[in-house]
């Protein structure tokens, strides 16, 4: 804080609190509704999380946001609430959030076809090392299938996150 | 608060990172060579979200009902008609039964065979899908106190669900039949063949290792085995069906896409064998 400023007040301090756990909780919300059952009847387990799509979209916008340990945390809640081998999705999500920090310059002024090519991009890059990892972590190789039917949703739906975020976004740079 | 100069909180920001990375190799280490740590964890996270989901499932099942009966209302006429036609049918195997129950009642008083006791169970509620493309579990909400135990065996109205993996003080998990690391021993109706039916994440299960010259064939019913002392023998599993490639596959009986409530049964099985009965396996030389 510079020393210049007055020192806020303590709902001022909530305030500025509840914005900067806004984007991790917005996600966390998100991968738990993505567990209710009868959400999509028929597509069990194939309702991919926001994660990828949201870790994406923050790290690109707003970095501070998204940080590292929120980003771990929030991989570690999926690895274990959908009881597959930990680490892997805090790994993957890891990379993204690194992958992504590098391009940001250039990529945040980007429109949006672009940069809905760059997450594709990424995702399928990140989704072949998740199952690798996956297939290594079982010792047998696990169907493509499903892996690839993933991939197309979780690129399907980037429009409909990445329209929510921005709206998020807005209403968290409003002062 | 500590008070550290920028360029070490520049330096400790930029470390976060990596050490992250690490962790994340380290966790699936982990979890891999020890079970008993990942799977305590996953237990507290589900007892700590079941009472969550509990509440959140109740207003999606709601409307999940309320278009369930639109649609029911909508094919009133013929479903009525299905019904009168299915009920005429199941009077008849309804007097079959009787007199099968009172033959069967009169043959072991003949024999003085003891009736096989009626198994009980527990009927709880499934509040999340945590199925994801790697793995195939739902979590149910079990209340306070509850007799849940690993192991149990898990039905829907219709056939085998899968089996209870993880219990918790509230919730517990079924890893479902079709998950990859699911493998359940069964046997074919019609030959008494055996064969071991093992998940792949798809929405149907393969048949394995059946014995020789008994393949299954399509159309078969498939119902467990008592072979590992894991399952009681006779619970409906699936029918036999050829998947794309000619792969033999069971479509289920059970509608994993749509539970709502199963019936936990404990038929008093230890699954596994007592540990003092498990010989180690021999080490291999340098492994």
């Amino acid at each position: 804080m510079a020393v210049g400023l007055p020192r806020r007040t303590l709902l001022q301090r909530l305030d500025l609190a509840a914005h900067e756990a806004a984007p991790a909780a917005l996600t966390l919300v998100l991968v738990l509704v993505s567990c209710l059952p009868a959400l999509v009847p028929g597509q069990p387990g194939l309702l991919p999380s926001a994660l990828p799509a949201s870790v994406f979209f923050w790290t690109l916008y707003r970095p501070r946001l998204m940080a590292p340990p929120a980003v771990f945390c929030l991989g570690l809640v999926q690895d274990l609430l959908s009881g597959a081998p930990l680490g892997v999705n805090t790994l993957l999500l890891l990379l993204l959030h690194a992958a992504v920090l590098t391009q940001r310059r250039v990529l945040a002024r980007q429109s949006f076809l672009i940069v809905w090519v760059a997450f594709a991009l990424l995702a399928a890059a990140l989704l072949s090392l998740g199952w690798v990892l996956r297939s290594l972590l079982a010792f047998t190789l696990l169907p493509l299938m499903p892996a690839l039917v993933e991939l197309g949703l979780i690129l399907a739906l980037y429009p409909a996150f990445s329209w929510m975020f921005v709206r998020v976004e807005r209403s968290l740079a409003a002062p | 608060m500590i008070r550290v100069s920028v360029p070490v909180r520049q330096a400790i920001a930029r470390l976060v990172l990596p050490l992250l990375i690490a962790a994340s190799f380290g966790l699936m280490l982990v979890g891999k060579a020890d079970t008993v740590i990942a799977e305590r964890a996953r237990i507290a996270l589900s007892d700590l979200l079941v009472p969550v989901y509990a509440v959140l499932s109740r207003p999606v099942g709601a409307v999940h009902d309320a278009v369930e009966a639109v649609r029911a209302l909508a094919n009133l006429h013929a479903e009525n008609a299905r019904l009168r036609e299915e009920n005429a049918r199941l009077r008849r195997w309804h007097d079959v039964a009787m007199a099968l129950e009172a033959e069967n009642l009169a043959l072991r008083a003949v024999l003085n065979a003891p009736a096989e006791p009626t198994p009980g169970f527990i009927t709880a509620r499934v509040v999340a899908d945590t199925g994801t493309t790697y793995a195939r579990s739902v979590l149910l909400s079990t209340g306070p106190r509850h007799a849940v135990t690993k192991g149990q065996v898990a039905l829907d109205q219709s056939g085998l669900v899968g089996r209870v993996s993880e219990v918790g003080s509230r919730s517990a998990r079924i890893l479902l039949v079709t998950d990859i690391n699911s493998r359940i021993p069964v046997q074919i109706e019609r030959t008494g063949a055996r064969a071991i039916l093992a998940g792949t994440n798809g929405p149907a299960p393969r048949l394995q290792h059946w014995s020789e010259g008994q393949q299954p064939q399509p159309g078969d019913r498939v119902v467990t085995s008592a072979q590992a002392g894991a399952f009681p023998a006779g619970l409906p599993v699936g029918t036999v069906r050829t998947g794309p490639g000619g792969v033999i596959e069971v479509e289920l009986a059970a509608d994993l896409n749509r539970l709502t409530f199963v019936r936990l049964h404990d038929f008093g099985l230890s699954g596994i064998l007592p540990p003092e009965q498990v010989v180690p396996p021999r080490r291999r030389g340098g492994g």
